[in-house]
């Protein structure tokens, strides 16, 4: 069953185009990964997914519910409000800088949301983050604030803090470009863990040899469009684009 | 020259003052809460307003707005208010601005990051406002808002200008007429204590939110 489908989706800035009708599927358990240059518009493919920014036209369906649809006019059109929430309830987003809440401990950012939004009880969501915390390796830091802690340690905390929304799909936009190399490795383990078990995730990434590794599927954006996409031994292995083989050649260089 | 009078003549007027400032506190603030959040709405026909006022207020003299409220409003609207109650709406217009400024400020300065983060995880506008914005607000405000506060205490002062009896009126009352410094003396270790006090508080405020980053 697909999860997430794009079709057509378009996205300009200020008349630039960012998105230049995207479509793309995303099946159950599967883990997706976006590769691609600088400014090709995989945060902002990203953001519109997550409802952080407008499409302009096109069609996404998420969970079987249409987020957007197209309507007459070539111009999107968005399901109500209440379809919206429902819908933003099924996807988590784990940002490249965190985004952690500073005034909040490292329980406290895990537990927020599900206390006030999914309106669970205090401790059963206490028991959920201490569970989340133990596979993330950070048992020791419920007390902490966030500003105690290290690169790796804060992101791992924000990818706890999505799973306990319980998200059927979960995001990653560069969730280790704002790390050290030697923290590098402690993020991308917990996302293969979370690949070892099901999760469906789209992750962007400029880790060519995790994005090869840990993708059922992999794409390949430049330029606002999808350049070429399939299993990581396609698109790594018997590349098709020029646009694509030039790319990937920067990376084997260095 | 008598002193159990002028002390009991500086101890009343100086709970004016107080009066002044602890009224003035208890609604510029929540107003100016408001007027920030005006003044952030791409609602022009809120925001034009607010800014007019918050030019207004922060552009001429609070002796001018007293002297206004007090004197001008009653050829304008019939309505006459008493001298305390003129001085206190003078007070609550004028501070309130300020510290929408102030708001504002702060309020800009939580990173779109956190908004979005919050949004992400399903938080509406409300929750995300009063959970997570407005505590990182109240900490990066607490240094300007202690001068504000300050500023507040010394201000009182111009509440004479409208006859109301605060206590550097008195003071100077008796200076003239007894020709002693003693009042200037008692006068100035009022203020003194005051703002000793507020600072007190914000320091330990800032204490108490150093906890994090
Ligand atoms: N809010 C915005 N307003 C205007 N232009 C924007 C905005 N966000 C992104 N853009 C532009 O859209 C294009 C795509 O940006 P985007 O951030 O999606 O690229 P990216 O593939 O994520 O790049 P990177 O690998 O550097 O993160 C860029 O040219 C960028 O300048
Ligand atoms: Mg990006």
């Amino acid at each position: 069953m697909a999860i997430l489908t794009a079709r057509n989706v378009y996205k300009n800035f200020d008349g630039t185009e960012v998105l230049k009708g995207i479509s793309l599927d995303v099946e159950q358990g599967e883990v997706l990964t976006i590769i691609g240059p600088s400014g090709s518009g995989k945060s902002t493919l990203l953001r519109c997914i997550t409802q952080l920014e407008t499409i302009d036209r096109g069609e996404i369906t998420i969970c079987g519910e249409p987020l957007v649809k197209s309507g007459t006019s070539r111009s999107a059109v968005y399901a109500d409000r209440a379809a919206r929430n429902r819908i933003a309830l099924q996807i988590g987003l784990v940002f490249q800088n965190f985004n952690l809440f500073p005034h909040f401990s490292v329980l406290r950012n895990i537990t927020e949301a599900p206390v006030h939004v999914l309106g669970q009880k205090k401790a059963e969501a206490e028991t959920h983050a201490r569970k989340l915390l133990k596979k993330m390796e950070l048992s020791d830091k419920e007390d902490a604030y966030p500003c105690q802690l290290s690169g790796g340690q804060q992101q791992r905390v924000s990818i706890a803090r999505a799973l306990a929304m319980n998200p059927e799909l979960l995001f990653f936009d560069e969730p280790t470009s704002a790390l050290d190399p030697e923290l590098t490795g402690e993020i991308l383990k917990v996302i293969r863990e979370l690949a070892a078990e099901h999760m469906t995730m789209v992750v962007v990434t400029h880790e060519m040899a995790f994005a090869r590794d840990v993708a059922d599927k992999v794409v390949f954006m430049a330029d606002g469009t999808i350049v070429e996409q399939g299993t990581p031994a396609q698109v790594f292995g018997n590349t098709q684009s020029e646009r694509t083989k030039s790319f990937l050649a920067r990376f084997n260089e260095s | 020259m008598n002193y159990s009078v002028l002390l009991s003549q500086m101890l009343e007027a100086s709970l004016m003052s107080l009066r002044i400032f602890f009224v003035t506190l208890l609604f510029s603030v929540p107003l100016g809460l408001l007027a920030a959040a005006g003044r952030r709405t791409k609602v022009k026909f809120i925001q034009l307003p607010v800014r007019l006022y918050i030019l207004f207020m922060r552009g001429t003299p609070l002796m001018l707005q007293l002297l206004f409220i007090f004197y001008g409003l009653k050829p304008l609207t019939g309505i006459q208010l008493d001298r305390v109650l003129a001085a206190q709406v003078a007070f609550v217009l004028n501070y309130a601005a300020y510290f929408a400024e102030i708001f504002r400020g702060g309020i800009d300065a939580v990173p779109q990051g956190q908004y979005e983060a919050a949004r992400v995880l399903g938080f509406t506008r409300q929750q995300t406002f009063f959970r997570i914005v407005l505590p990182q607000v109240c900490k990066m405000i607490l240094p300007p808002m202690s001068n504000e506060v300050i500023n507040l205490v010394k201000d009182t002062s111009l509440a004479q200008v409208i006859g109301v009896t605060e206590l550097l009126r008195v003071t100077s009352d008796w200076v003239s007429s007894a020709v002693s410094m003693a009042p200037f003396a008692i006068a100035a270790v009022f203020y003194l204590a005051m703002n000793a006090v507020v600072t007190r508080c914000f320091t330990v405020a800032e204490k108490r939110l150093n906890y994090y980053r």
